[in-house]
């Protein structure tokens, strides 16, 4: 079945402040679909609330994954219904090392009997790592722990290559980047392209869509979507900033749920 | 009332007990003065439990079990323990007496010595004479005097001068009748530059209630000087446990614990090491898991009085459900011990609101030319990390299980033993699992 991603009129809040105010957006099969904004807008919430992070509550519109109600699901269930985030500020795991802790997300999505053979795992792992240009040594140290940024963000993208989602969200996977890790992320984005799945890139800059070519671009603000449209939009907001969208829509203060 | 009415037994039964095995007469008289002090002394003094409070007094009566040709006559879950070769030398307590043993050839050839201690009482009494409770003292609380009082079955092993033993002495202890006796002693003697590896298991059936009977071990190891001792230990008994083990270290000497406390009932577990020697070592890493309502006091101590000694402790518990853990980690360096070295670590991870855990690093330092340093930490498993792995697909059963692994990984992937790496991932599993 072809990929089909619905978000209706998603409001979501933390500890009881109000930052997603209904918020719309259909991501098919094939797309990039790349989210910007200023910073305090409500971009990584979005991400966060699609993912089903505990701190954050929604309270209502609906999101579909083919038909399925995602808002049902508990956060597991969601990642194996093909939802994958890579996240800005990934978890550190002592004691876990990077080989279990993906053995086990790769079998979580197998029948207890058909879990993957060690020999494939590895040669999967190591293959992808390779892409990556991630030192092997990764893969038997503890999950995330004493990464560097950078380090990080490869991590999260060898993830999402190992566990093949339908739906892949990436939170400011371009911060703390260097250009030639920028590049090697993206590659390892654009190998992933597919008919079958759909990319929702959250960025602040412009900087990662020159490497990603995103099909749609969406300007956040204010906890929704303000302003849509191709490519050319990025380039725009890149060279005269986000002034003149708030300007075209009487936005005095872009921000949500921000302390005064 | 009198005194005599709470001890477990009377001066008569153990007279004539200790007589019926046979035992010379220092052992019966030790044991008779030991019967005297236990209802003369008071219980240790044990931080912030009330162990007064615990049932101490279920000692049951000694229950002679018939010796066995082979380990097939055992039960199945002790038999996944050893693995018996040719070459292996295993020692199996079945209740309160010693049923198997077996020493292979090559150590024995060696000198080395390893049996039941009620044997080696018979046959090396000058050795058990020497140091038989000079590092726990009988004399020292009620709990210590009851278990010198009524000690059964227990180990010895000596290894004599410059001898080395690698492949692991193992013993089995195991409890499976409620109204037995089940106390053993460990007596460990590492001669000059020996080098020897201990691993033993102690473990009980569902046919021993929970609490139900008293589990009072003293374990003795003596570390000559440039010896090297490595002592394993997993306990998983449904027994109320009163577990001291206090090694003495003499130059250059290095004592390393590795401890398992995996108890399903109460459990007063210290652990010490007495570096006498200068230029003494102790490693001890320990972990403890407790479930339902249980209490736990874990101590791991190190008293440092040679010079340039050096101690270790690492200590790291996991509690659900009510279960409540002090955990204690003393290091004591006395005046004298100068460039001495300690350091230690606690901590505890609560799987549950009401289990409890109190990590308490305590540092007693009479001397000004040392180093020391100790870390502590209590706290509950990170929801952040739950959902983290989460998103990943993983099951919110499964990825505790993982941090759980990952909070113990640190002294469990230590263990230079892999079959009790493997017994401790799976006791752990089995207890803090469901």
């Amino acid at each position: 079945m072809a990929t089909h991603f619905k978000i209706d009129g998603l409001k979501a809040e933390i500890e009881g402040k109000e930052i997603l105010k209904g918020l719309s957006l259909e991501i098919k099969g094939g797309e990039i679909h790349a989210i910007m904004g200023p910073n305090g807008t409500g971009k990584s919430t979005l991400a966060s609330a699609l993912m089903g992070h505990p701190k954050y509550e929604v309270t209502d519109g609906s999101v579909e994954l083919n038909g399925e109600d995602v808002l049902e699901m508990a956060v597991d269930e969601r990642a194996r219904a093909g939802l994958f985030l890579a996240m800005q500020y990934p978890s550190e795991i002592a004691g876990v090392t990077n080989s279990d802790f993906l053995r086990s997300a790769i079998n979580a999505r197998r029948e207890e009997g058909n879990e993957i053979s060690l020999i494939k795992f590895i040669r999967q792992m190591e293959g992808k790592m390779k892409e990556l240009e991630m030192n092997p040594e990764f893969a038997h140290r503890y999950l995330n722990e004493g990464f560097s940024g950078g380090e990080k963000k490869r991590n999260e993208i060898l993830q999402m290559m190992l566990l093949d989602p339908s739906i892949v969200i990436l939170d400011e996977i371009d911060s703390g980047l260097d250009i030639d890790a920028l590049k090697i992320v993206a590659n390892g984005v654009n190998t992933m392209r597919s008919e079958d799945r759909g990319f929702l890139i959250i960025t602040h800059y412009q900087r990662l869509l020159n490497y990603i070519k995103p099909d749609f671009v969406h300007v956040m603000m204010q906890g929704r979507i303000v302003k849509s449209g191709g490519p050319e939009l990025a380039e725009r907001l890149e060279n005269e900033g986000y002034d003149w969208v708030k300007e075209e829509l009487g936005i005095v203060d872009e921000t949500v749920g921000q302390e005064a | 009332m009198s005194t005599q009415t709470i001890l477990p037994i009377d001066r008569e039964t153990l007279a004539a007990l200790s007589q019926n095995n046979n035992e010379p007469a220092w052992l019966s008289a030790l044991r008779l003065e030991a019967l005297e002090l236990a209802g003369q002394l008071e219980l240790p003094v044990v931080e912030k439990q009330k162990i007064s409070r615990w049932n101490l007094d279920a000692y049951g009566t000694y229950t002679k079990s018939a010796a066995i040709q082979s380990l097939s006559e055992l039960p199945e879950s002790l038999q996944s323990l050893v693995k018996l070769e040719e070459n292996s030398s295993v020692l199996v307590q079945h209740n309160s007496s010693v049923v198997f043993q077996q020493l292979s050839a090559e150590l024995a050839a060696k000198g080395v010595i390893f049996t039941d201690l009620q044997t080696a009482v018979e046959k090396h009494a000058d050795l058990v004479q020497k140091y038989l409770f000079q590092a726990v003292k009988k004399d020292e609380n009620r709990l210590a005097a009851l278990h010198a009082a009524l000690w059964n079955g227990g180990v010895f092993v000596y290894v004599p001068k410059n001898v080395e033993v690698d492949l692991p002495l193992q013993a089995v202890l195991m409890a499976d009748d409620a109204a037995a006796t089940f106390a053993p002693h460990v007596l460990l003697i590492a001669d000059s530059n020996s080098r020897v590896n201990y691993v033993d298991n102690y473990l009980s059936t569902e046919a021993v209630g929970v609490d139900q009977v008293v589990h009072n071990g003293v374990v003795e190891v003596f570390v000559n000087a440039g010896a090297h001792v490595r002592f394993a230990s997993v306990h998983h008994l449904n027994a109320t446990n009163i577990t001291y083990r206090r090694a003495v270290v003499e130059n250059d000497g290095r004592i390393e614990w590795i401890i398992g406390e995996m108890h399903n009932g109460n459990a007063v577990s210290e652990t010490m090491s007495v570096l006498k020697g200068n230029g003494s070592s102790s490693d001890a890493k320990v972990i403890s898991a407790g479930t339902n309502d249980q209490k736990l006091s874990i101590t791991t101590k190190a008293v440092h009085f040679g010079k340039s000694s050096d101690s270790q402790m690492f200590t790291r518990a996991v509690m659900r459900d009510q279960a409540s853990a002090i955990i204690n980690g003393i290091t004591k360096i006395e005046k004298g011990a100068t460039k001495a070295n300690g350091e230690q670590t606690e901590k505890v991870l609560m799987l549950s609101p009401k289990a409890r855990g109190d990590a308490n690093p305590i540092l007693l330092i009479d001397e000004d030319d040392v180093t020391a340093g100790h870390a502590a930490s209590v706290g509950q498993v990170n929801p952040e990390q739950v959902y983290y792995l989460m998103s990943r697909g993983i099951s919110k059963q499964d990825a505790e299980r993982l941090i759980i692994h990952g909070f113990l990984a640190p002294v469990i992937s230590e263990i230079p033993l892999e079959n009790v790496q493997e017994q401790l991932r799976s006791l752990m599993e089995r207890k803090l699992g469901q």
